[in-house]
């Protein structure tokens, strides 16, 4: 097996230092999709870092662009593009906090506003089906994007075509923007009703990579359906006082923090 | 203008696979000639604007063609921030038909009837305005902005029999068309009010009277020199549109005159600021608004009087 656990704290380590150089927020909600990126980039995806455009590489759309920091991370652990270029967050850098279409190599589109991924997803999906290509699409959503209208016009349009080339992976870490996902706009039960709406669903730890590269070998099959894996996950995941927090959500890392955290992720 | 669009978009279709006819559910009695031929270019989205407009980012991220089609305000109001930033941010080569506008469907109330679409297209970055004149027109412009790679909006008016071509015309995105040259009164019309303005224009000429007369199918980008050429003499310019005055031709014409320092007076015809509630045909609420030929003419005489 891929050496994930490793992966996975330099990815938590480059967040923190992303998060801490540029003094913006979302630092939770990238922290909670870090493993599902680990696996994504490492394992799944047929991407290749050094012809970033290639025809039939796999499309992975990341729609909870807030969480851009883990995107960059992942990309420059995967060698789309030198660390060096992490070095630098400050004003007029390229690093921006929601992520912006080859701003970086691998960057598929711009996203950053809720609810925009998925339908460009389908475009992707239902064009490749058209042109007869092998190619798989994948978007990330946030729970907090399950409340937007256009994910459910987006799980309608890929049931009716049969997008079986397409894969939503849900990062629900149960915390949105300004409270619980319970508390705000409750989802549950999320599983059925995206089964009603005609996808495979399978439901796993987002933070368990056996569990993830399962989810990710069942995908791989073709039944007519779009698939979805609800990825339960922890916001803030592996810096303890940011976990399950709306805080982490906003909150700027200090130096002192800065040091104290990557202590933290490297004894994880 | 609609049969205009349909018979340019199964000229494209038929040479140009990678063109989509993209709709929100609408199109009775228009696309059945388009869904037949072509069934494998069409994609009816369902009554789901803002997935359509995101949908159509994808295909054309994916190397597809999308001419996306729907009733003016669900497609520019409700899908405004799909088009911003799916499309224009992206500057993807996503086509846009907003068909109904101005007084198209006045009958329907104000719903569907959207005095500022031209002005809320002209602020996005990347994206190319069209408002042509009639149906010859329509089809021109259409297979015109397929040569192009940029976000584009068209806005579909119902022309009823009002035309100023005879056989199509050869209108180059950005380019004002110049009907009739005159002295001291200008004329600048978009849309529908073009026909009015070239028969009133031909009237006045048969009286000894010589306006100049230019039409603007292309409200963003303008060619600034053309327009300024023509204008150096005018001493009043009258702009006319089916539309709020906010925003839309007139305002695009004072942003170019106040730039070089024009000076003279500039009246604008069209909607000031204010639902246009009176429910009717277009022809009726043309009268009722002040954007007949009558009204135009009068407006005219007037400002030639002064």
């Amino acid at each position: 097996m891929t050496d994930y656990i490793e992966i996975s704290k330099e990815l938590r380590k480059k967040v923190v230092k992303i998060k801490h150089d540029s003094q913006s927020g979302h630092l939770g909600s990238a922290l909670s999709c870090v493993d599902i990126l680990n696996v994504l980039y490492f394992k799944v995806l047929n991407i290749d870092p050094k012809n970033p455009s290639k025809e039939d590489r796999d499309r992975f759309i990341f729609s909870k662009g807030h969480a851009a920091a883990a995107l960059y991370a992942v990309l420059c652990q995967r060698s789309f593009f030198p660390e060096s270029e992490l070095a630098e967050c400050v004003n007029g850098s390229k690093i921006a906090g929601h992520s912006v279409k080859d701003s970086f190599p691998g960057i598929e589109v711009s996203t950053g506003s809720l609810g925009h991924g998925f339908p460009m997803a389908n475009g992707m999906a239902l064009s490749a089906k058209k042109d007869g290509k092998q190619h798989r699409i994948f978007v990330m959503i946030s729970d907090g994007e399950c409340d937007e209208g256009t994910t459910w016009e987006s799980a309608l349009f890929a049931s009716h075509n049969q997008l079986d080339n397409l894969t939503v992976i849900i990062d629900y870490n149960k915390v949105q923007s300004f409270g619980m996902v319970d508390e705000v706009m409750k989802l549950e039960p999320l599983a059925s009703k995206w089964e009603s709406f005609g996808f495979n669903v399978q439901e796993i730890d987002g933070h368990n990579f056996e569990e993830l590269e399962k989810a990710f070998a069942v995908v791989k099959e073709r039944n007519g359906k779009p698939n979805v894996i609800i990825c339960h996950t922890t916001k803030g995941k592996g810096i303890k006082e940011m976990e399950n927090t709306v805080e982490s959500h906003y909150h700027k890392v200090t130096n002192e923090e800065h040091t104290k955290f990557i202590e933290e992720i490297e004894k994880l | 203008m609609r049969k205009g669009f349909v018979k340019a978009m199964l000229e494209l279709a038929a040479k140009d696979k990678d063109v989509y006819l993209l709709t929100g559910d609408l199109g009775f009695n228009a696309f059945e000639p388009f869904v037949e031929k072509f069934p494998n270019q069409y994609i009816n989205c369902g009554i789901a604007e803002q997935h359509m407009v995101g949908l159509a980012a994808g295909m054309a991220l994916s190397g597809k063609k999308p001419y996306v089609y729907s009733i003016v305000p669900f497609l520019v109001l409700r899908a405004l921030e799909q088009i911003r930033a799916d499309v224009c941010y992206q500057n993807l080569n996503v086509k846009f038909f907003g068909v109904g506008g101005g007084f198209s469907y006045g009958s329907l109330g104000c719903t569907h009837v959207v005095m500022e679409d031209l002005a809320i297209m002209r602020t996005l970055p990347n994206m190319t305005v069209l408002s042509p004149s009639d149906a010859l027109e329509t089809e021109s412009v259409v297979k015109a902005i397929h040569q192009t790679q940029n976000p584009t909006y068209l806005r579909l008016s119902n022309a009823g029999q009002n035309t100023v071509y005879q056989t199509a015309p050869n209108t180059l995105i950005g380019q004002p068309v110049i009907f009739e040259r005159g002295n001291d009164l200008a004329v600048i019309v978009t849309g529908v009010q073009t026909a009015f303005c070239v028969q009133i224009a031909k009237e006045l000429k048969e009286q000894g009277i010589n306006i100049t007369l230019i039409g603007m199918p292309t409200l963003k980008p303008i060619d600034e020199q053309v327009l300024l050429s023509e204008l150096k003499d005018i001493k009043i310019i009258l702009t006319i549109e089916e539309h709020s005055i906010i925003g839309g031709l007139g305002s695009a014409i004072a942003e170019v005159l106040a730039k070089h320092s024009w000076h003279g007076q500039l009246q604008r015809m069209g909607i000031y600021d204010a639902f246009p509630t009176k429910v009717g045909t277009p022809e009726f609420l043309r009268q009722e608004y002040g954007l007949d030929a009558v009204s135009i003419k009068k407006a005219i005489t007037t400002l030639l009087n002064k």
